[in-house]
């Protein structure tokens, strides 16, 4: 059992909520001053976005200041609901984990705040772009810093909103209303796992905040409930199976929301949570292990689903949703939830990286997004095929580029566990980093390689320097920042007071994995060479293909499966209930009312509209009332 | 505490002023709806005072701003009024709406007076002033019903509700009017003489000759008795707030209302149903409350799902508003039975952001049918192309209908819920589908009617008048504020659910797992 002694904000901490406060009071500006701010509304929004960094970065060396015993600072705001014994109050805790994550929202989200001046620069609605961004990162923030589950809860679904509001940005497109409504509807179903939790919290432990729930010696069976039922809200919001089939969809809003949102941050929160809520899963480990098949499955069907596609962004969106189940896998390892927490960061830099360089890719190529109508782009975009380029080998694992860090350590982890289940669930890791090396070695060689194939008209160019700096700066990011904090235990440091420490099994060679891990890695990126890089790529889809590739092609026809389980039979079952309504019950309403009133014919006709005689019936009805009540006083 | 007799003076006004403008002569139109906005303006300041003056301190009294005078003495009739937090938050949310809804209707009640249905036989009394006379008699009624601390005088002002409401119904609502307004007054009279002889029986039962609720209180009837006395309240108030399945006049109503009216019905009068659980049927009888509990939260839940599932199935705009309140409904009954402070203090907070939520919804939704003549959904497609401001706000209600945290609608959903849940975990289980099924009807509808490509008979539509944005911002604003701090009316509420517990002899469930020695959190 973990006892949790969370300390008073102090020093630069005490004004916390000016990190939410910065972003919020951009949306509401940008929001509400109507047409006045179109010019200069973009420009505040980025600068409410770097000042909320720039205080980031003050509350984190702040926070370092401190000896370890002292770096979970909470600072209490107001009561909020307080009724009963249900005491819920508005407080930030900035411990270790939430500083983090602060960093990477922030500074992730500033730079696509800027990289978003240059992409939405022609979008006549750019000013509300920047409102939604804004409110993204304010909602985020409290995610991350809420110190209750319901103050979470708080910041869970205003980045649902966010996320609602921007894949539906260009809400004229049936296409991107669907796919925000689906997202929508995804994270809901998950979020009832989340306010069930909450529930069993309350009517169990008494209390929904992290001090309490934590220090409560949650146990047993409770343990197991909350975990499953966090877990559920987890896998919406971060595209988990079975509630992955949404994040694809999501591709239809603009390129920067899905670098920021649906790649680098919001997706992750539901590995934060997780994280966050370590004590509650090392005391069931039941719970632990149903997380870590979920992310062994879920980067699975990421992985296969991501060679099918030739659309740019979905093949990103597939790799983030495999990648997810890596740290997924990760934080349902006892003692290696670091480890997730450190290719969540990698994966921030080289999927945002990524996600930009594409949309620089579309931006020069009037938003295609087929990569059979890409190749031979390296000419004419060399800062775009650079940056590519580095996230590509950040993806990859290739040493020292990121995610060579953080992926072969969760490999590692995992086998590490030991037994049946270790050596399962590494090498489906292990295969997992070879696919994923195969299908993005895909996108790079067939957007920048090989002949033109482009459609007519196309002239292809460089992106403006407002969007290549951030888009180079990420890159800079992917290559580096795994070294920094992987090897050198920097992260793993900070960390464990909130996550525990890690546990080392000496069985396990790590050096023998990593070298496993770039053999297969290389085998990958070598076969989708091969297939695309040496031969011409056909302009349509080849028709001739393996069932398996029909299969992945239709999303492993998990839309199918909802759509046949769930939609048809709600829509027939709500055509149905709309009949019986109008019929049954209230034929059988109608029916008794008539027959207790005597009549409806004969009351209709008393309806005759007049005041007066509907006056005169109701000093009947009173009359009628205080003869019956004088006619009881006398019988008694 | 203060002596102020502000239920009286929170009754008069309005009545004064639906005295004055009806006797306005022909023609003053404008000078009726100055007059009437005015004295409802005066009344929502008046209730702002009194709600200031209402002490929630320790040791204050449950009922305040008390009076009490004879009235049919022979019968042991009284005037009683006086407010519990319950009854003033709801007198509250009456006075806010009330100069809202004029607001809103100011330049359509002429556009109401010339609607074509299968008979007119009312139009001839319909003209601008009688509409704003209506209005203003509905408010003094709904506040009254909630002042009434007598039994007798709940229930005439329970009945006098119903004509106000009928004839904005009948003279001034769509095609089907008078089938609609026939319906509610059947269903209404149904469950009012169902009320009535259960009052008459509580009368005798009692023995006290008296019909004040302070003096019935504690009145240990047997067991049959507090079964056939809580049965007939219950099913009176059953009909009126609806709850499944006494829900199907409550479509129609609010389909065929004009908007103002709409908004009234279903953000208030029909509060006086749920209300009525709690002041009536749980104190008075609180034995059958218990057992009847079960079967009550059984049938709310179902109507959780199944008025979710309707407001999917729904063509016509107004109808799915009317069934999402169905669903809504199921949540506050829930609540009210589930006999725990966080449920019942949910519940009640829950009638007061109904009717902000739904509010909002029908008067975005009135705004939109105004422009648009038609209350199909089909008949509209990417209006948020056009009318930016009207999309946000029906947006913003829709989310709030939704429960969206952030908003005041989720505090007291989730205090239901999670109230439920220590008492009633399945019940509360199946409800929380509730929140994806809501999702599911409020953005389907969005999409169809905001999203997607503009409909060409559409590209003129004008955007909201900054009167309409007036009607409605405060709304929009209240959900905010009371989403991140809902104190200052959970504080109100929640002594007034404590003395119903504790008039039910019931105790919040303890936690299942704590320790005996557990660390205090402070949270």
């Amino acid at each position: 059992m973990t006892s949790v002694h969370y300390v008073p904000a102090s020093g630069a901490l005490s004004a916390l909520w000016l990190l939410l406060a910065f972003p919020a009071a951009g949306a509401a500006i940008l929001l509400l001053s109507g047409k006045r701010s179109s010019a200069w509304g973009p420009l505040l929004a980025c600068a409410m976005t770097g000042a909320s960094f720039l205080y980031g970065v003050l509350c984190f060396f702040s926070l370092k200041g401190h000896p370890t015993a002292g770096r979970s600072q909470d600072l209490h705001l107001f009561s909020w609901i307080p009724v009963g014994g249900f005491k819920v109050d508005a407080g930030l805790l900035l411990d270790p984990l939430s500083a983090t994550f602060v960093l990477l929202i922030t500074g992730v989200g500033f730079l696509i705040h800027v990289y978003s001046l240059g992409y939405m620069e022609h979008d006549p609605r750019k000013k509300t772009f920047f409102a939604y961004l804004n409110l993204f990162i304010a909602a985020m923030l409290l995610l991350v810093l809420g110190d209750s589950y319901l103050a979470l809860y708080v910041g869970w679904e205003g980045v649902g909103l966010a996320s609602y509001l921007l894949i539906a940005f260009w809400f004229y497109k049936p296409e991107a209303a669907t796919a925000a409504k689906k997202a929508f509807i995804a994270n809901r179903v998950g979020d009832v796992g989340l306010s069930l939790a909450i529930m069993v919290m309350f009517a169990a432990l008494g209390t929904t905040s992290f001090a309490g729930v934590f220090s409560s010696g949650v146990a047993g069976g409770t343990a197991t409930a909350i975990g499953l039922l966090l877990l559920l809200g987890a896998c919406g919001k971060s595209g988990q199976f079975p509630l992955q089939t949404w994040l694809p969809d999501a591709m239809e809003g603009p390129t920067p929301v899905s670098a920021l949102i649906h790649a680098a941050t919001m997706v992750t929160a539901g590995v934060y949570l997780i994280a966050r809520s370590t004590p509650v899963y090392q005391a069931s480990p039941d719970a632990q292990t149903v997380v870590t098949i979920i992310g062994a499955v879920t980067l699975v069907i990421g992985c296969l689903i991501g060679c099918a596609y030739d659309d740019i962004k979905k093949v990103l969106a597939y790799s983030t949703v495999s990648q997810i189940g890596y740290m997924f896998l990760a934080v349902g390892i006892p003692g290696a939830g670091a480890f997730a927490i450190l290719h969540l960061l990698t994966h921030g830099f080289f999927k945002a990286c990524m996600f930009l360089s594409a949309g620089s890719v579309m931006h020069g190529m009037s938003d295609q997004v087929d990569m059979r109508r890409y190749g031979a782009l390296r000419k004419a975009m060399p800062w775009t095929f650079g940056c590519l380029t580095v996230g590509w080998l950040a993806i990859l694992g290739i040493p020292p580029f990121a995610g060579f860090f953080s992926k072969d350590k969760i490999i590692e982890a995992a086998f590490a566990m030991g037994g049946t289940r270790g050596t399962v669930l590494g090498v489906v890791a292990l295969l997992g980093a070879g696919i994923t090396a195969f299908y993005v070695t895909r996108l790079w060689v067939m957007t920048f390689f090989g002949e033109k194939r482009w459609t007519e008209g196309q002239h292809p160019h460089e992106s403006p320097w407002v969007m290549v700096i951030p888009m180079a700066i990420l890159a800079a990011g992917s290559a580096v920042v795994g070294a920094l904090l992987g090897p050198t235990h920097a992260l793993q440091d900070w960390l464990d007071p909130v996550l525990g420490a890690e546990i080392v099994n000496r069985e396990v060679n790590a050096t023998v994995i990593s070298i496993c891990t770039v053999a297969v890695v290389l085998i990958g990126a070598a076969v989708a060479w091969f297939a695309y890089g040496t031969k011409p790529v056909p302009i349509t889809p080849p028709v001739a293909v393996t069932p398996f590739t029909v299969a992945a092609r239709k999303n492993l026809y998990f839309d199918a499966l909802n759509e046949s389980l769930l939609m048809r039979p709600g829509q027939y079952l709500t055509r149905f209930l709309v009949f019986i309504d109008n019929r049954g019950i209230d034929g059988a309403i109608s029916a008794l009312a008539a027959g207790i009133g005597g009549g409806s014919g004969r009351l209709r006709r008393l309806q005759t509209g007049f005041v007066r005689s509907y006056a005169l019936s109701m000093f009947g009805g009173a009359v009628v009332v205080v003869v019956a009540l004088l006619a009881v006083r006398l019988g008694q | 505490m203060t002596t102020t007799p502000w239920m009286t003076i929170l009754l008069v006004v309005p009545a004064v002023g639906a005295l004055l403008v009806s006797m306005l002569p022909k023609g003053s139109d404008l000078l009726a709806k100055q007059l009437a906005l005015g004295f409802s303006l005066l009344t929502l300041v008046l209730t702002a005072v009194a709600c200031v003056q209402f002490d929630i301190g320790p040791g204050a009294q449950r009922f305040q701003f008390v009076q009490h005078h004879d009235w049919i003495s022979a019968l042991g009739v009284t005037y009683s009024v006086g407010a519990d937090g319950i009854a003033l938050v709801l007198i509250a949310l009456a006075a806010l709406l009330v100069p809202l809804v004029l607001l809103a209707s100011w330049d359509t009640v002429e556009g109401l007076l010339d609607i074509e249905g299968p008979d007119a036989r009312l139009t001839p009394q319909k003209s601008v002033k009688t509409f704003f006379a209506l209005m203003l008699v509905l408010e003094s009624f709904m506040i009254g019903v909630f002042a009434a601390t007598d039994v007798f005088l709940f229930y005439v002002f329970f009945e006098a509700m119903l004509i106000p409401m009928y004839f904005l119904i009948g003279m001034y609502g769509g095609p089907r009017r008078s089938y609609a307004a026939v319906k509610f007054l059947l269903y209404s009279l149904v469950g009012g003489l169902l009320m009535l002889a259960a009052v008459i029986g509580l009368y005798v039962q009692s023995g006290k000759r008296t019909f004040r609720f302070d003096e019935l209180l504690n009145l240990n009837l047997s067991h049959s008795a507090q079964m056939w006395l809580f049965l007939g309240f219950f099913i009176a108030f059953a009909i009126k707030a609806p709850l499944f399945p006494f829900h199907t006049w409550l479509p129609d109503a609010g389909a065929e209302a004009p908007t103002g009216g709409a908004v009234l019905l279903v953000g208030v009068l029909d509060k006086v149903g749920t209300f009525g659980f709690l002041r009536y049927c749980l104190p008075l009888f609180p034995w059958a409350a218990h057992k009847a509990a079960p079967y009550v939260i059984t049938l709310s839940v179902i109507g959780v799902i199944y008025g979710a599932l309707l407001a999917m199935g729904q063509k016509d705009l107004k109808r799915l508003v009317s069934y999402t309140s169905v669903a809504h409904f199921g949540f506050i009954g829930m609540g009210c039975l589930a006999f725990t402070t966080q449920a019942g203090t949910g519940a009640v907070f829950y009638m007061v952001n109904h009717g902000l939520s739904t509010g909002a919804l029908f008067l975005v939704i009135g705004f939109l049918i105004d422009r648009g003549k038609s209350r199909l959904v089909t008949d509209y497609s990417g209006i948020a192309k056009v009318a930016p401001v009207l999309a946000a706000m029906f947006f913003i209600s829709g989310l709030s209908s939704l429960a969206l945290p952030g908003l005041s609608t989720f505090v007291s959903e989730f205090l239901v819920l999670v109230g439920t849940f220590t008492r009633y975990k399945v019940a509360a289980g199946i409800a929380t589908t509730g929140i994806v099924l809501a999702a599911i009807y409020i953005l389907l509808a969005y999409q169809r009617t905001m999203q997607g490509a503009l409909s060409t008979a559409h590209e003129n539509m004008k955007d909201l008048k900054p009167r309409e944005v007036a009607a409605v911002a405060p709304l929009l604003v209240l959900m905010l504020f009371l989403g991140f701090y809902p104190k200052p009316v959970t504080d109100i509420i929640n002594p007034a659910v404590k003395a119903t517990m504790q008039d039910t002899q019931s105790t919040d469930p303890a936690p299942t797992d704590a320790m005996p020695h557990r660390v205090s959190t402070g949270n």
